[in-house]
């Protein structure tokens, strides 16, 4: 088991992305430090284009992601519907 | 911003139109004049239609949100013009860090552009290629918002005047400087190891994440903005690097002890050149976030003992001397401060004692080497400068033939004995601070034995002749008295005073 | 091992070799576990100077900041020589001592005073 995490910046797109991987993924952690949030998990980490769209009430690209983040740890996995984080080993 | 509604394609079928389509078969030409660079190093390309980018970024859209970032920063860096942003710092010793990011890490940024822009010319794949076209001119981006957000403490604070200048000259910045010179000097394959594997993937979390919360935590908004726009970038980056890896481990096994190589290699260099950062985390933040040894823990320790795990699978092991950088976090950062604080005449910023309360936060994250060896050497010094005799030392320091650095770290099993080995080399002596740099040279001596060490080019008498104040002063352009020597007594300390009086 | 260069026989040029510091050498100077000195000094000197010339006008300046350096007696230390014991002959030149272009010398001496205990 490894963790995979996600920086974001600490602003008014990411409160719902957040919000939005807790609820894909209820086992996340989030760990705040100034100006900055990262969420961890073990293994993997999905944000959904579908949840994140219906936290902000608008549409959302998964593409967007690239401007409100920071850094991860993990392989990425990215398509229309989804951006997923994960570990093989 | 609204691709969703307007885009016909879906964004596989997008980047297999935007990238590999773009790409043709040569017909009348040879591939390896075409790309010459590409098999000197023995790496084994069998098949670049296997490299993926995970991000699936095509040109269109990645001037689209590089510009909704640019559209974001420069509002900010506005706001902060506007409003005095100078005067909300935390203490005007932080600025000090700024100024070494601007002369030892902006610098950097440029040589990235210009050595991502030479190895994506030298690739036959053309996912590779345009991977390495976005990331050169993310790297330009950098250099130019860092000048763009430091420009504005340049008009208020000393030691940012001449930057570049400096990197190219000034004894400390010869650190940085020859790492990254020693990556543009590799072949293609080797650059990428070095510079997107090694240092964005592995060790990039560490300059950037914690000196960027500590930016914030200090009240410098410029430096926290560029940083995580920067950084967003960067994610970007770090996954071309894990990616590239995989690829090259991917193609042939021979590509695996080759690559091996290079990590043990990079890694090393990677961690000697983040001493400095160390330095600024533990030292020149007065509000401070996390130790740098808290930071290597959760950086590299934890993320990295990931990623280690990850590449076991294609016979990788973790880099060779990773134990020695566990041993050190709990002293670098001391003994690299110390080096800065007794030639701080020659620095093109302010050094200092830390505080009692900063002693106090050094030995509650140090319990075990801070109290023992490093309060009572601050102590002394600050004896020293409270005769009047503040402690400069006037001999000039023995550097590492590979990382540049005075022999200033400890034996990783004797921590009051200066590590030091050395070689003879075609009956000439070179002298390094550990096994990992000794390492470095024996693979290429070729190549280190040109190394320009500033302390022998002074001896030379090649940066303006004997004088230490002249060498200091016209060679470097360090102003003596308002860019360098103590923060107390300091040109910065008056002007601040004023200023805090006048408001 | 060899450097893998993008062409046959590549060589660097020797940059730091004796002939480019005009008649002088190099010589570094460690004094052990006294790191109120970051680390080994570096200092031009000319290999006809003899040693005891060379410990009375070049290291002794150099090791005046040190607290210690009053109670330090060359008489009482030993040396090392490119980590060999070393007897050094005080009216003998450098050259004559065996201390070469880039040598580095070790200072180690008896305990002078609770300094040592944080190795200052």
């Amino acid at each position: 088991m490894s963790r995979v995490f996600i920086a974001l910046q600490d602003n008014e797109n990411a409160r719902f992305i957040v919000e939005a991987i807790g609820e894909d993924n209820p086992e996340a952690e989030v760990k705040h430090s100034p100006a900055m949030i990262r969420v961890e998990a073990d293994d993997r980490l999905v944000i959904r284009r579908e949840t994140v769209e219906e936290k902000l009430g608008r549409d959302w690209d998964t593409q967007e992601l690239q401007v409100d983040m920071i850094s991860i740890g993990g392989n990425v996995d990215e398509d229309d519907d989804s951006f997923t984080l994960y570990w093989n080993s | 911003m609204n691709a969703k509604t307007s885009k016909r394609l879906n964004m596989k079928e997008r980047y297999r139109i935007m990238t590999r389509d773009l790409g043709w078969e040569p017909s009348y030409q040879r591939y390896e004049d075409i790309f010459p660079q590409e098999g000197f190093e023995g790496i084994k390309i069998t098949d670049w239609d296997q490299w993926e980018d995970p991000f699936r970024l095509t040109m269109d859209n990645y001037w689209k949100f590089q510009a909704e970032k640019e559209r974001k920063l420069y509002a900010i860096f506005d706001a902060v013009s506007q409003n005095n942003g100078q005067m909300k710092i935390s203490d005007p010793r932080y600025l000090n860090a700024v100024k070494l990011f601007i002369t030892a890490v902006t610098p950097l940024e440029y040589n990235a552009y210009k050595g991502y822009a030479r190895v994506g010319r030298q690739f036959g794949g053309v996912g590779a290629r345009i991977a390495c076209q976005m990331q050169s001119i993310d790297e330009l981006r950098h250099t130019q918002t860092q000048i763009h957000a430091m420009s504005h403490y340049n008009k208020y604070f000393g030691g940012m005047h001449d930057f570049p200048h400096m990197f190219d000259r000034v004894w400390y910045l010869s650190v940085p400087k020859s790492f990254f010179e020693d990556a543009s000097t590799a072949g293609p394959f080797e650059f990428l190891t070095a510079i997107s594997f090694s240092f964005e993937y592995v060790l990039t979390n560490l300059l950037f994440l914690p000196f960027m919360s500590g930016a914030a935590y200090n009240g410098d908004m410029n430096t926290v903005t560029f940083g995580f726009s920067a950084q967003s970038d960067e994610a970007r980056h770090m996954t071309l690097g894990l990616e590239i890896i995989k690829f090259i481990l991917e193609q042939h096994e021979d590509n695996v002890p080759i690559v091996q190589q290079w990590l043990d290699k990079w890694l090393w260099r990677g961690y000697r050149l983040l001493s400095i950062v160390g330095m600024m985390m533990d030292y020149m933040l007065p509000n401070k976030v996390m130790s740098w040894a808290e930071a290597w823990t959760m950086y590299y320790e934890e993320a990295g003992g990931a990623l280690f795990k990850e590449l076991e699978r294609y016979g990788i092991r973790p880099p060779k001397y990773a134990d020695q950088t566990v041993i050190g976090k709990d002293h670098v950062s001391h003994q690299a401060w110390f080096i800065f604080y007794q030639y701080g005449h020659a620095t093109a910023f302010n050094t200092w004692v830390p505080t009692a309360q900063e002693m106090d936060w050094l030995s509650e994250k140090y319990p075990d080497t801070f109290d023992r060896l490093y309060r009572p050497r601050f102590e002394l010094l600050a004896e020293k400068a409270a005769r009047g005799e503040r402690f400069y030392n006037d001999a000039l320091p023995q550097l590492c033939q590979v990382c540049q650095i005075p022999l200033a770290i400890t034996e990783p099993d004797d921590d009051t004995l200066l590590s030091h080995r050395d070689t003879v080399h075609d009956g000439e002596r070179y002298h390094f601070c550990s096994d990992g740099c000794r390492d470095i040279f024996h693979h290429e001596p070729e190549k280190y034995v040109q190394a320009w060490l500033p302390v022998h080019q002074i001896l030379q008498g090649n940066c303006g002749g004997a004088d230490m104040e002249k060498v200091i002063g016209d060679y470097y352009r360090i102003e003596m008295g308002e860019d360098n020597l103590d923060f107390e007594g300091s040109a910065e300390q008056r002007r601040w005073a004023a200023w805090k009086q006048a408001v | 091992m060899s450097v893998r260069a993008n062409y046959a026989n590549y060589r660097g040029p020797v940059r730091d070799r004796v002939e480019n510091f005009h008649g002088n050498q190099l010589v570094y100077v460690m004094w052990e576990r006294h790191l109120l000195f970051c680390a080994p000094l570096t200092f031009l000197a000319d290999p006809a100077m003899t040693f005891d010339a060379f410990l009375a006008e070049v290291l002794t300046p150099a090791l005046a900041p040190h607290p210690e350096s009053e109670a330090l007696d060359f008489a009482e230390a030993q040396w090392r020589l490119d980590g060999e014991a070393f007897t050094p002959r005080g009216d003998a030149s450098l050259a004559d001592n065996g201390i070469g272009h880039k040598s580095q010398l070790r200072l180690i001496t008896p305990r002078l005073s609770d300094l040592a205990d944080a190795a200052i």
